[in-house]
C-alpha cells in the first residue's frame, strides 16, 4: 500500500472502495451512512435549513485546526446563524494526487472529532482525486441541513433600531493564525484559529431569548464586512465603539507590523448577534457562560440614523464610516 | 498592547486637543508629509477633533504613490524577461503603469512574487541560480538602507544572480521642490517620523531657516500625531520656526549613522522623476558605479515602451497638496482600490485609499 493518495484512490474502483471503507466508513460510522446507498435517507418534519460551503484553506493544517475542522465548523455555523440545530453533513473530497495518506488521515479525524462536537453526522459523502497541480492538496466541500426549532425567526433582515449588537469574543484570531503559518510570510505567534462549532452557544442564547433578531459568524471579510451586510439587509444604521470590541494583543500585533485592520480581518468560531435591548443582558450572561463566548462584549447598537451604514466611534471620540472590505488584505510597504 | 495603547489613551488625546483648541488663534495650514501620518489621521479622526483654524493637508510621502508611470513601466517590462523573477513589495503590485501591471503581467505568467524583506529576495536568488532575481527598490530613506545592505551582502556571499532596480526617493530635496514651486503655502509642516529615525531632524533645518515654516518630526500613533500638531500651534502663535522632535523615542537629530553610511557606500544622489512633479534634481539614488553590476538599469536590456498617463487622474495634484482625493471626479465611481486608476487609491499609505477607507462622518 503506497502512502500517498494516487488518482485511482478516486477511480471508484478497489482501491477507492478500501478507501471509502478504511478511512470514512470507519471513522463517521453512523446507520444513514453504513446502508452506502448512492443518498443517504431519512424522515423530517418542521422548518429545514439547508447550506453549502467548500473550503480550499491554505496551509491546509494551521495552528488551532486543519481543513477538515474548519470544514464541519464553517457548515455547522452557518446552520446555527439561522437559529437551526444542525443535524447531517455532507462532505466530499477533492484530493490531489500525491497527498500523503497520514495527512488525510488527520483530516479526517478531525472532521469526525469536530462532528462529535457539535453533535452532527456525516451521512453522504464523496471522494475525487485529480491530477497534480490542479488542486492544491486538498479541497472539501461539506452542505448541512439542520431543523428549526418551532417559534425560532432569526434573519439578517431584522434587526431594528435600538437593538444591541453582541460580539462573542476576540477578532480576528483565523486570519492571523493562518497568516502566520504561509510560505514567505514567517512570523511565530502562539496564537490558535478560534475555528469552533458555536451550535451550542446558539442553543443555549436562544433558550433564554426569543428576541435574538439576527446572528451571523464574521468569517471572510470580518466583523465590518458582517455588520455591514446586516445593516444593508436590515435597512438601518449599526453604531460600534471601537473600545468595547475585544481583541486580542498578538492580532493586533500582527495587524499593526502587516498594515490590516483587525476589522477585516477572518474569523472561524465568532458570532454577532443582534438582540432586543430587554434581552441583552441575559443572552450576553448566556453567551459568557459558554467556552466559545466567555469573552463576548455588547459593542454597539442599532439606529435609525444613517440607515446600511456602519459607524465606529474611535478611541479618540471621532466617528468614521466603517466599509466592507475592499480588495484583499495586501502587507504594506514602509 | 505595549507600546501602542499608551499612544492611543483617549483621556490624553482629549487633553491635548483641548490645548490645542485653546492656543489656536492663527489660520496654520499645516502638511503632513508622510502617507503613514494621513493614514494616523483619517483613521482616528483627527481632522474632526480639531478647530477650524487648522487645515490639514496630505503631502506626497508615499513611496508607491510618487513612482512615475516611466519608472512602474520599466519594472513590468523586467518582470516580462524569461527567466527574470521580479521581487517587491506588496503594496506595487496592484499598481498600474502605462499599460499593465506587476499584478496583470503576473497572471500572464511572468514571475512576480511578494516579499516582505531584501533577505527573502537574497533568499530567492540563493534558491534559483538559474534565474535572475531583480528586487523593486521602492521607497524613501526609511528602505534605502536595508537595500544597500543587500547589496553587500550579495557581493560578499558572491551572489551574481541579485539586482536591484533602484527607484529611491530622498525626502528633503522634494519638499524643497515643493516649496520653491509656491503652490502650496504652509504654516507648518509635519515631518516624517521613519525617514527621520534614518536621516535625523538635521535635514529639516534648512526649513524652518529658508522658508520660516516650523517644522516638528511626528510618529504614528494619534498622540503623537496631536502632540505634534500642539507644538506646531505653539511656534505659529509665536511667531517662531524651528526644527522639533515629536517623536523622540525614534528620532535623534543626527539620526542613525550606521544606516546612513550602509545608503552612502552603496548610493549616490541622481535626478528622480516624481509623479505630479517630475524630475527633481538630487532627490533620488542610483546604485554607485562600483555596484552597477547590481543595477538592473545597466545589467537588462529593456524596452519600456511610450509613458502613458491615466486620463482624469488627479494623484499628481492630490500628491502636491493642491487637490484632495474628492476632488477628483474618479474618485470612489471609476477608481477604487479594487480597480485602482491612480497609484493613490493602491497603496495602503496612499490619500486616495485613506479617504476610500476612512470617511469621516459628522453628526
Amino acid at each position: 500500500m503506497s502512502d500517498k493518495i494516487l488518482l485511482a484512490h478516486g477511480s471508484g474502483g478497489k482501491l477507492a472502495h478500501d478507501l471509502v471503507e478504511r478511512s470514512f466508513l470507519q471513522a463517521f460510522s453512523n446507520p444513514l451512512l453504513a446502508k452506502l446507498d448512492d443518498s443517504a435517507t431519512f424522515d423530517f418534519s418542521g422548518r429545514l435549513a439547508f447550506t453549502t460551503d467548500s473550503y480550499v484553506v491554505n496551509p491546509i493544517f494551521f495552528p488551532g485546526g486543519d481543513i477538515g475542522k474548519l470544514a464541519v465548523c464553517g457548515t455547522v455555523n452557518d446552520l446555527a446563524m439561522a437559529g437551526a440545530v444542525p443535524l447531517y453533513l455532507s462532505l466530499s473530497f477533492i484530493i490531489e494526487e500525491g497527498l500523503s495518506q497520514e495527512d488525510l488521515m488527520r483530516i479526517v479525524s478531525s472532521v469526525k472529532e469536530a462532528a462529535e462536537e457539535a453533535e452532527v453526522q456525516v451521512v453522504t459523502g464523496d471522494t475525487k482525486v485529480v491530477n497534480r497541480g490542479t488542486a492544491d492538496k486538498l479541497f472539501i466541500n461539506t452542505a448541512g441541513v439542520g431543523m428549526i426549532p418551532t417559534g425560532v425567526d432569526i434573519s439578517g433582515s431584522k434587526a431594528k433600531p435600538g437593538d444591541k449588537v453582541i460580539l462573542s469574543g476576540p477578532i480576528g484570531d483565523h486570519g492571523i493564525a493562518v497568516l502566520s503559518q504561509r510560505e514567505g510570510l514567517s512570523f511565530s505567534t502562539k496564537l490558535q484559529s478560534d475555528c469552533a462549532p458555536l451550535n451550542k452557544l446558539v442553543a443555549e442564547i436562544i433558550k433564554v431569548s426569543s428576541q435574538i433578531h439576527c446572528l451571523r459568524d464574521p468569517t471572510r471579510g470580518g466583523l465590518a464586512t458582517t455588520l455591514n451586510e446586516l445593516a444593508k439587509q436590515s435597512k438601518v444604521g449599526i453604531k460600534i465603539e471601537e473600545e468595547k470590541i475585544p481583541l486580542r494583543e498578538e492580532v493586533q500585533a500582527a495587524c499593526e507590523m502587516l498594515g490590516f485592520e483587525p476589522l477585516y480581518v477572518a474569523n472561524e468560531g465568532k458570532l454577532v448577534a443582534i438582540v432586543a435591548p430587554e434581552d441583552v443582558q441575559a443572552v450576553l450572561k448566556a453567551m459568557r457562560q459558554n467556552t466559545y463566548g466567555k469573552d463576548a462584549a455588547i459593542i454597539g447598537e442599532v439606529r435609525q440614523e444613517h440607515p446600511s451604514r456602519v459607524v465606529m466611534k474611535t478611541r479618540l471620540g471621532a466617528s468614521r464610516i466603517i466599509d466592507m472590505l475592499v480588495g484583499d488584505l495586501l502587507p504594506r510597504i514602509c | 498592547m505595549k507600546f501602542i495603547d499608551e499612544y492611543r489613551r483617549s483621556e490624553l488625546a482629549k487633553g491635548l486637543v483641548r490645548r490645542i483648541h485653546q492656543n489656536s488663534t492663527k489660520k496654520a495650514r499645516l502638511m503632513e508629509f508622510c502617507g503613514g501620518h494621513t493614514v494616523t489621521i483619517l483613521k482616528h479622526g483627527i481632522r474632526q477633533l480639531l478647530p477650524p483654524t487648522i487645515e490639514m493637508l496630505s503631502g506626497p510621502g508615499c513611496p508607491v504613490c510618487v513612482t512615475d508611470n516611466a519608472d512602474l513601466d520599466k519594472a513590468i517590462a523586467l518582470a516580462q524577461i524569461p527567466g527574470v523573477i521580479l521581487t517587491t513589495f506588496g503594496d506595487m503590485l496592484k499598481v498600474p503603469g502605462s499599460r499593465s501591471s506587476l499584478q496583470r503581467v503576473k497572471a500572464d505568467g511572468a514571475d512576480v512574487r511578494i516579499v516582505y524583506s531584501t533577505i527573502d529576495a537574497l533568499q530567492i536568488a540563493q534558491e534559483n541560480p538559474a534565474k535572475r532575481v531583480v528586487f523593486l527598490g521602492i521607497g524613501f530613506e526609511t528602505t534605502a538602507p536595508t537595500i544597500a545592505a543587500s547589496v553587500l551582502q550579495a557581493e560578499q556571499e558572491g551572489i551574481s544572480n541579485y539586482y536591484v532596480l533602484s527607484l529611491h526617493k530622498l525626502c528633503p530635496p522634494v519638499i524643497k521642490a515643493l516649496l520653491d514651486s509656491g503652490e502650496v503655502k504652509l504654516n507648518g509642516l509635519i515631518c516624517p517620523g521613519h525617514v527621520s529615525a534614518i536621516i535625523g531632524s538635521r535635514p529639516w533645518e534648512f526649513i524652518a531657516r529658508d522658508y520660516g515654516i516650523p517644522c516638528v518630526v511626528s510618529g504614528f500613533e494619534p498622540l503623537d500625531v496631536l502632540q505634534c500638531v500642539d507644538m506646531l500651534v505653539a511656534q505659529i502663535e509665536n511667531d517662531e520656526s524651528k526644527v522639533e522632535i515629536a517623536y523622540r523615542r525614534g528620532v535623534r537629530p543626527g539620526g542613525n549613522q550606521r544606516a546612513l553610511e550602509l545608503m552612502d557606500r552603496v548610493f549616490e544622489a541622481c535626478t528622480a522623476r516624481w509623479r505630479g512633479m517630475g524630475p527633481v534634481s538630487d532627490s533620488g539614488l542610483r546604485l554607485k558605479r562600483e555596484f552597477e553590476r547590481f543595477d538592473a538599469e545597466f545589467a537588462f536590456e529593456f524596452d519600456p515602451g511610450p509613458t502613458l498617463e491615466p486620463k482624469g487622474c488627479l494623484c499628481g495634484d492630490i500628491l502636491r497638496g493642491v487637490k484632495t482625493p474628492p476632488d477628483c471626479q474618479l474618485f470612489a465611481q471609476v477608481c477604487t482600490p479594487e480597480s485602482p486608476v491612480g497609484p493613490c487609491m493602491v497603496s495602503s499609505e496612499g490619500s486616495c485609499a485613506a479617504h476610500y477607507f476612512y470617511k469621516a462622518t459628522y453628526e
